[in-house]
């Protein structure tokens, strides 16, 4: 009786992909108690927020592709509203000088954070609707679902967000077979970009203001001492004086004196850097690695198009947050609100993250139905 | 399994492997899942790659520029102290200081870094400097209202010895210590508190919104933001901008040597067109009454006092309240942190007339010289509405109909007038939205109109407009709703022939440094487009009220010539019997209106003058407006309160 109900409790899990994740979150237990100063409230937080997040994976993971496909269109449908209602004045919240939040009367949500996972789910389901009689057109139309809220988010303004979601349209593109000519294409006019908007003068002319001055900012840390460029100063101080091995657990100076801002959230890693030096992040980084070879491995047996695509996406896109945060924290990129997904303290990213893991399981388990 | 596709320009999968596409063709499944793979293993490579950067950076920081950073973290560790910039000093017209900084030491608590736990430390710190419940109170209370916090204080203004003492011991108490900080203080205790406001500690929301307004890193070592008032509105130009010193720091954590300062730029300095030692006339003038007065130069809209009575005292707010003065305040029947000018609305009663009239003329619904017998009641729908003089006042023009205020005229004006054209026309004056002046929390009042009673009221049967309710609303009372400051407005306006100014409390915004001055520049913001001639007839009718009329007591020996008017506000309905002031408990009695400007021919001051509960204008409300105008304009000190309880016994009519 209690194995059966064991068995109908581990059957959706991938042992793998799950075995990494409590490894990074282990770690982050580890990590949160020492940036937190101690704080046993938030190690219990995190602790909470996991819980959630490992039954929405589980929730997740129960659901067939077939169900999962039927959610794409009106989760996109839904989300591209939402982000639409953004614009009608009453419903849309305005702070920071951008408007990206609705206001639904108890409380204010952010339609963008849907559509990071209604984008890669749409053009997933997209591609394998019309898998039969593929060409050029129905890339053009990929194209153009994605351009439609990824527009309508970069008006808010939020580049950041924007771009992640972008990106995650884009790897399912790729995955979906876009012409290589292209693809190069693109990463020349990516790179043209980049260095159009590290340059002041020429940003000025394609971005909001306050967008330039974080690059420059990244550029020169010094011209804002007391805003963000402290945050980049302070977590390189951070990550360079751990060393090889770090200083060690609870040791860290510059954390706890108060140097690193934000040491539980977006900046946790300049803490992880300090307390655990170059062996601590090569582990990282390699739990990190395996988390998205293991994404990639179930993209790569998929039995579906809609899977291997999803699979793909989500895999990246995993990638691509632990990227741009360990990127930003160590002064390689410019500062935009990302946390590192697993490590840093808050509940909606981590349930964020463990739904998308949730769709990897579940793509997984029907390819073992399958074989069954 | 389905992996046939067709493709086209833009998916190409890998030459000389794959027969090159062509449409209608089946393709082989096992290529597509070739193509697939492949760009599993790029985006691997991709993933590599990019980790590689990272690791590469991580190399770069963490081993070979190790020491760098080793020696700014360990044996030169740089802490960036912000420098709160000092606040702007707040001074009147004549530069009396309103508000003003001082330095003193405060006791402070970071509960993150103590060794034990909170109740313990206080009880140990006790044993050196007193701690008395009241700061344990205020402590809890702040702790309560911030979650995230640095530190908060647990006793403010040490004397010298008290520093001295828990110096020789400040070993004991790691997580506590002592501060030198800038406080705020005001001279003048309750008096203008309405409109100077207070600064409080900055709490949650303020955080939100600083950081909504991208302030957040100036606000680094501030811990008060202005919370009301001229505090609050004018909090950018007061603040300043924050310094930043460069500290060596030892590996504990403490300060060695200042490497390199940033000045902090000190706040503006506000100077307000406000006459302190008129304002604290206004209040006295008072006595123990609450109300409301504000007087505004109808040349440029600035405001000369703003009364609200009762105040309090805004420095018991500045390092957090304590919870007994808090429920004093909040519970007093008198409502003292109500702002009665600002957000008191009330019926104007009879000072609505002179607008009437006024609105008569210009609409040609009534010539001045028109007259009729005042019975002393108008019948409407079978409805008598009474005149409060029995037999009515005799044959009644317009000037006669403001001088004995006159019911039975207005009555029978409105009814000719009709709602739409008396909300068209005093919507004109401001009634019924916010005059813009520069403190936050006006509140628009009501001016009735059928629109108005449609969204006011949900109930279909209550959202209709009754052409009697039209009547009352012609002598001023029924729906009709005004603040203070709104009947003030409209007085100067009305001074002013017309030409409206938006009211403003700061005259000038002066820079610390270079002590240059930024006159805040009184542009007209509408003028009315009036006949002078009906004008004049209103004028003189409003002067006719100080010199024969129901002012006439109360401006008795005037050495200036005044115009104004008196009101009553009704607060309690009495079905059409008869009102008697001492058969009536002192909360329900009416609300005595007073409005005047001065000198009549050239007015250098409007206002307008409420007495809650004070029964009739000329006796309760008139009186003050006399000591206001006769120190503005004669330099003349009053005695006495203008108004006492056996005043507001007295019947006069009105």
């Amino acid at each position: 009786m209690i194995k059966q109900l064991w068995n109908r409790i581990k059957q959706p899990i991938d042992p793998w992909l799950f075995l990494f994740t409590l490894l990074v979150f282990g770690l982050s237990v580890v990590l949160l108690y020492s940036a937190s100063n101690r704080d046993i409230d938030k190690v219990m937080d995190k602790t909470t927020f996991m819980g959630v997040a490992v039954a929405a994976m589980w929730l997740i993971a129960n659901v067939s592709q077939q169900n999962l496909m039927r959610l794409a269109l009106p989760a996109y449908v839904l989300g591209v509203l939402l982000l639409v209602l953004v614009n009608v004045p009453g419903l849309g919240v305005t702070s920071h000088g951008a408007t990206r939040w609705l206001n639904v009367g108890i409380t204010r949500i952010q339609p963008s954070e849907l559509m990071r996972i209604a984008m890669p789910l749409m053009l997933a389901w997209y591609f394998h609707h019309f898998e039969a009689h593929l060409n050029w057109k129905h890339f053009l139309a990929a194209a153009a679902l994605l351009v439609l809220p990824v527009g309508l988010i970069l008006k808010q303004p939020d580049l950041g967000t924007g771009l992640l979601i972008a990106s995650s349209g884009f790897y399912i593109l790729f995955f979906a077979g876009l012409s290589w000519r292209l693809i190069g294409l693109m990463i020349l006019a990516g790179g043209g970009m980049a260095y159009t908007v590290m340059h002041w003068d020429l940003c000025i002319h394609l971005l909001h203001e306050y967008q330039c001055r974080r690059v420059a900012t990244m550029l020169d840390p010094m011209q804002d001492p007391l805003g963000a460029g402290y945050h980049i100063i302070q977590g390189t101080i951070a990550i360079g004086s751990g060393g090889l091995l770090g200083k060690g657990w609870l040791n860290g100076t510059q954390t706890h004196l108060d140097f690193i801002p934000e040491r539980t959230t977006d900046f946790i890693f300049a803490v992880f850097g300090e307390e655990f030096g170059l062996l601590g992040n090569a582990i990282l980084l390699t739990l990190y690695l395996l988390v998205i070879i293991r994404g990639l491995t179930i993209a790569n047996s998929a039995s579906t198009l809609f899977g291997r695509l999803l699979a793909g996406a989500i895999a990246l896109n995993f990638f691509t947050y632990a990227f741009v945060n360990m990127g930003m924290v160590s002064g390689i990129l410019p500062v935009v609100g990302v946390p590192l997904p697993l490590v840093s303290y808050g509940g909606t990213s981590m349930v964020s993250i463990l739904t998308g893991f949730g769709i990897l399981m579940s793509i997984n388990r029907d390819k073992k139905l399958m074989k069954a | 399994m389905k992996y046939q596709r067709q493709r086209a320009m833009f998916s190409r999968p890998i030459k000389g492997r794959v027969r090159p596409p062509s449409t209608n063709e089946l393709k082989n499944p096992n290529s597509e899942r070739y193509a697939f793979q492949l760009r599993i293993v790029v985006a691997a490579l991709f993933v590599l790659a990019l980790f590689g950067v990272l690791f590469a950076r991580f190399i770069w920081l963490q081993a070979l520029q190790h020491d760098k950073y080793q020696t700014l973290a360990e044996a030169n560790r740089i802490s960036l102290v912000p420098i709160q910039p000092s606040r702007g000093i707040i001074k009147d017209r004549n530069g009396i200081v309103l508000a003003h900084n001082y330095s003193a030491y405060t006791l402070e608590i970071t509960p993150s870094k103590l060794p034990d736990n909170l109740e313990a430390s206080i009880q140990r710190l006790n044993q050196i400097i007193e701690i008395t419940p009241k700061d344990r109170r205020r402590f809890k209370k702040l702790m309560e209202e911030t979650k995230d916090f640095e530190s908060l204080p647990i006793k403010t203004r040490l004397t010298d010895e008290e520093v001295a003492r828990f110096a020789a011991n400040s070993y004991q108490f790691p997580g506590i210590e002592v501060k030198a900080r800038l406080f705020r203080q005001y001279p003048m205790g309750e008096i203008a508190s309405h409109l100077i406001g207070y600064i409080g500690r900055i709490n949650d929301q303020d955080l939100t919104d600083l950081e909504d307004a991208g302030q957040l890193a100036n606000y680094r070592g501030t811990d008060h933001i202005g919370k009301l008032g001229i505090e609050q509105s004018y909090e950018e130009q007061l603040h300043g901008t924050t310094g930043f010193e460069e500290v060596e720091i030892d590996s504990g954590g403490r300060a060695v040597r200042t490497l390199r300062r940033t000045q902090p730029a000190p706040g503006e300095n506000l100077i307000l067109s406000v006459d302190i030692k008129l304002q604290q006339i206004a209040e006295k003038a008072f006595g123990d009454n609450t109300g409301a007065l504000v007087a505004i130069d109808p040349k440029t809209g600035g405001v000369l006092s703003f009364v609200s009575k009762p105040g309090y005292d805004p420095n018991l707010f500045v390092d957090g309240i304590d919870p007994q003065n808090w429920k004093d305040l909040n519970e007093s029947p008198d409502k003292p942190l109500n702002n009665r000018a600002l957000r008191g609305t009330y019926p104007p009663g009879s000072t609505f007339k002179p607008f009437m009239a006024l609105g008569a003329l210009e609409g040609h619904f009534r010539a001045a010289g028109y007259a009729f017998p005042d019975p002393g009641f108008f019948w409407f729908g079978g409805h008598q509405f009474r005149d409060d003089k029995v037999g009515g006042h005799g044959m009644v023009d317009m000037y006669k109909s403001i001088v004995v205020s006159c019911d039975s005229y207005y009555y029978s004006l409105a009814n000719t007038m009709g709602i739409d054209n008396i909300s068209r026309f005093m919507g004109l004056f401001d009634f019924g939205s916010q005059t813009g002046i520069d403190i936050d929390g006006e509140v628009t009042g009501v001016l009735p109109s059928p629109e108005w009673k449609k969204k006011r009221f949900k109930n279909p049967a209550q959202q209709k407009w009754f052409a009697g309710e039209t009547i009352s609303i012609g002598i001023g009372q029924g729906y009709n709703a005004y603040t203070p400051l709104q009947m003030a407005h409209a007085t100067a306006t009305l001074a002013n022939n017309g030409v409206m100014f938006k009211p403003h409390l700061v005259q000038f915004i002066e820079n610390t440094t270079n002590g240059t001055k930024t006159a805040i520049e009184p542009k007209p913001t509408k003028t009315l487009p009036f006949k002078q001639e009906n004008l004049d007839v209103i004028h003189r009718a409003m002067v006719g009220v100080v010199k024969e009329g129901t002012g006439a007591r109360a401006f008795a020996g005037a050495q200036y010539e005044a115009a104004g008017k008196t009101g009553t506000a009704q607060v309690f309905s009495l079905k059409g019997g008869k009102y008697s002031e001492s058969g009536t408990k002192k909360r329900l009695r009416d609300h005595a209106w007073f409005i005047a400007y001065a000198p009549a021919n050239d007015p250098k001051i409007a206002l307008a003058v409420l007495v809650e509960n004070g029964g009739f204008g000329a006796a309760a409300a008139a009186p003050i407006a006399r000591q206001v105008l006769d120190y503005y304009l004669l330099g003349k000190e009053p005695k006495a309160p203008a108004i006492s309880a056996s005043d507001v016994e007295s019947v006069t009519d009105d």
